[in-house]
């Protein structure tokens, strides 16, 4: 039994990075209609930016969760006004073969700099060690990452669905010629939006520098799980990626416990589930 | 115009009389390196063994003496379907002789079987199962850096023997992880220690927590982690993190390389026990090699035991070929020929191609060392035992390969 409480936790700490990319993922597609397959090279880039601003500008983890997200936020902003703007309207296809270019040319350039192994970055002092819960040993770090991930997601909901911003935003995807007729600039409000969806991503990506490699290609191993999670959660729906993202976390945590050798495929498994008894995702509207 | 004609003829009877040459025995080789180019492997095999390949064929000499020696290079992605089409394309079409290198076990047992089928030539250095010469051993293959017999030996048997007579172990989900838990079962059990449980992993897994938790609650002494690569470092980081080598419990890394080393770092990696057959700073001749290595190799890295052991087993081969004096385009008879010679080169020393296709030579027992004692960039290990070749690898009575059963 205290095994299970263990796996549980553990799966809830997956379940974070899950959220936050799910997260993104979901405010991209329900702002802008692009399924962003560059989002796990974008996470990617985060955690390579929290390793450079540790190892070339001494900047230390603090620093790095609120500058990297900045950093790889302004380039994903620059990716739509140079390219993605030009999709809009098109059909998902092509903003889907667009973003999956961008993120293999990505990866190929990290990839070709700095190998496939990885570098190494270490936990901050402050969240080194960590608790005896009784039930499992808790890194202090991984606790910490389900913290600060839950209340990043609830802000970011609480932005888009409580907010004046928010609910410009919504209206924006809803009737954009009527938005921009109030003297509302609709495109520069999709572009930031765009660079908040990046950099959640990117935030993920610092979160999990100490924990996993900063590899160049730790985003292209996590990117289809989140897109399972998006799937299940349905498409767009905020509150739906978060609490599928956390859900999806602890269950691929009992299968780790269970049935170790079906731990990758689980999700899958879920996704052709719901796919097939509710085609919209667990919390998604028929279109 | 008869002029032209007997020209013609002439022209043709050459043409004829090289071609003839060419089938039988000529000094054209051909030499495809099957690697993982850029997966979770391309860093201890992939562009360094293309390399090694290279700087074998310059190192060989063979050129300036009228061979012509042609160098490919594939990607097999880790999956067997992907190898075993590009070597069945590179024997069919491109006339491949050799094909060597092919890390990531799954890949290698299928790509066996089909150079056995066409006849070529395969040196294996980045495979670890020790099935390549034992229940799988063909007439047409040399297995050369290391083995998971010779793994689960070094490390296993210097572990038990330490007092860590209980294990847990964490295996890769494919043919390597079974092939390496297997034979450090064997080693465990016959030293009389025992094994309490295992959990195997997909290939490739970014979080070990659960599986790490389980390690922890087994309350086994030693964790034995029969995986590779980035899930090695994965795992090693990460169990860092949830205090198991503080809560008193050792893990073995049963293959380690030089890459993963200097992708955990010496903060996490120091005091880690592990074996392998070749190191850059073991002596001037691997120094030597290394630094020329590295002057051509991105981010100066210097080789691996995969990546030297690509070099020296071509060396081994050309060797062969010399001695047959020409390329017979006949893989075992080639392969026989370098069973006849021993091995003898700058990186790995002195041993022999065993009659089922293994290359014994010494391995050693290193353990990482700790940031303070660390001079240079890839200054990681220090030697702390050497187990001869005769001892390291299976003895051949104990080998299940068919070709020793005559």
């Amino acid at each position: 039994m205290q095994a299970l409480y263990a796996q549980l936790l553990v799966g809830l700490i997956n379940g974070s990075f899950y959220a936050l990319l799910s997260l993104g993922l979901a405010v991209i597609f329900g702002m802008l209609n692009i399924i962003n397959f560059a989002h796990g090279a974008l996470y990617m880039m985060g955690a390579f930016v929290a390793y450079f601003l540790l190892n070339l500008g001494g900047i230390n983890y603090w620093w790095a969760l609120l500058i990297a997200p900045v950093i790889v936020g302004i380039f994903g902003m620059i990716l739509e006004r140079t390219m993605l703007q030009w999709l809009a309207g098109l059909d998902h296809l092509y903003g889907l073969l667009l973003t999956f270019g961008i993120a293999l040319i990505v990866q190929g350039v990290f990839q070709n700099y700095f190998g496939s192994s990885g570098l190494p970055y270490s936990i901050p002092d402050q969240l080194k060690g960590g608790v005896n819960l009784g039930f499992m040993f808790l890194p202090i770090y991984r606790g910490w990452v389900v913290i600060f991930s839950l209340v990043v997601c609830l802000a970011t909901w609480f932005l888009i669905e409580k907010t004046q911003l928010g609910a410009y935003l919504r209206a924006a995807t809803e009737n954009p010629t009527l938005v921009r007729a109030f003297g509302i600039n609709v495109p520069r409000m999709i572009t930031l939006t765009y660079g908040l969806g990046v950099g959640l991503a990117a935030l993920a990506g610092v979160l999990s520098a100490p924990i996993n490699q900063v590899r160049p290609l730790m985003g292209a191993d996590l990117i289809i799980v989140v897109f399972a999670v998006v799937v299940i959660g349905g498409m767009g729906s905020i509150m739906g990626s978060i609490i599928t993202g956390f859900a999806l976390g602890v269950i691929e945590g009992l299968t780790k416990y269970f049935y170790p050798e079906a731990s990758n495929t689980v999700v899958f498994v879920l996704m052709v589930v719901v796919l097939l008894v509710k085609p919209t995702g667990l919390t998604g509207r028929a279109a | 115009m008869k002029n032209t004609i007997s020209a013609l003829l002439l022209g043709t009877a050459i043409a004829l009389s090289v071609a003839s040459v060419a089938s039988a025995d000529d000094k054209v080789v051909k030499i495809g390196v099957l690697s993982d180019q850029s997966g979770l492997y391309a860093d201890l095999a992939g562009p360094g063994s293309t390399l090694a390949a290279q700087m074998a064929i310059e190192d060989s000499g063979l050129k300036a003496k009228g061979w012509t020696i042609d160098l490919i290079s594939g990607d097999h992605q880790n999956k067997p379907d992907i190898g075993t089409t590009i070597a069945r394309q590179w024997f069919d079409v491109d006339k491949v002789d050799t094909v060597v290198d092919v890390p990531n076990s799954g890949v290698a047992l299928a790509v066996n079987n089909v150079v056995k089928e066409k006849n070529g030539v395969y040196i294996n250095s980045g495979a670890a199962t020790s099935d390549l010469t034992n229940a799988q051993c063909s007439p047409n293959t040399v297995h050369w850096t290391y083995d998971t017999y010779m793994l689960a030996h070094a490390t296993g048997q210097a572990l038990v023997k330490a007092g860590g007579d209980t294990w847990f172990f964490l295996t890769a989900d494919y043919a390597f992880g079974a092939a390496l838990e297997r034979d450090t079962t064997a080693v465990v059990t016959a030293n009389g220690g025992k094994v309490v449980g295992g959990v195997k992993h997909p290939l490739n897994t970014a979080d070990f927590s659960s599986f790490l938790l389980q390690a922890q609650a087994s309350k086994a002494k030693i964790i034995g982690l029969a995986n590779a690569g980035g899930d090695t470092t994965n795992s090693i980081k990460q169990a860092a993190e949830f205090g198991i080598v503080k809560g008193g419990q050792k893990l073995a890394a049963l293959l380690l390389f030089l890459t993963d080393v200097k992708a955990i770092g010496l903060e996490t990696a120091q005091g880690l026990n592990f074996t392998e057959t070749f190191y850059w700073d073991l002596n001037d001749n691997t120094r030597a090699f290394s630094k020329r290595f590295s002057e051509k190799m991105k981010n100066s890295a210097p080789p691996t035991m995969v990546q030297a052991g690509v070099y020296a087993g071509l060396m081994h081969y050309f060797k062969a070929l010399e001695a047959l004096g020409g390329n017979p385009h006949d893989g075992a008879k080639v392969v026989a020929k370098m069973k006849t010679i021993p091995t003898d080169d700058p990186l790995f020393g002195k041993g022999e191609v065993e009659a089922n296709g293994r290359v014994t030579h010494d391995a050693y027992l290193f353990e990482v060392k700790k940031p303070s004692e660390s001079k240079g960039p890839w200054d990681f290990y220090k030697l702390v035992g050497t187990v001869p070749g005769n001892q390291a690898f299976t003895p051949l009575d104990k080998s299940t390969c068919a070709l020793l059963k005559k």
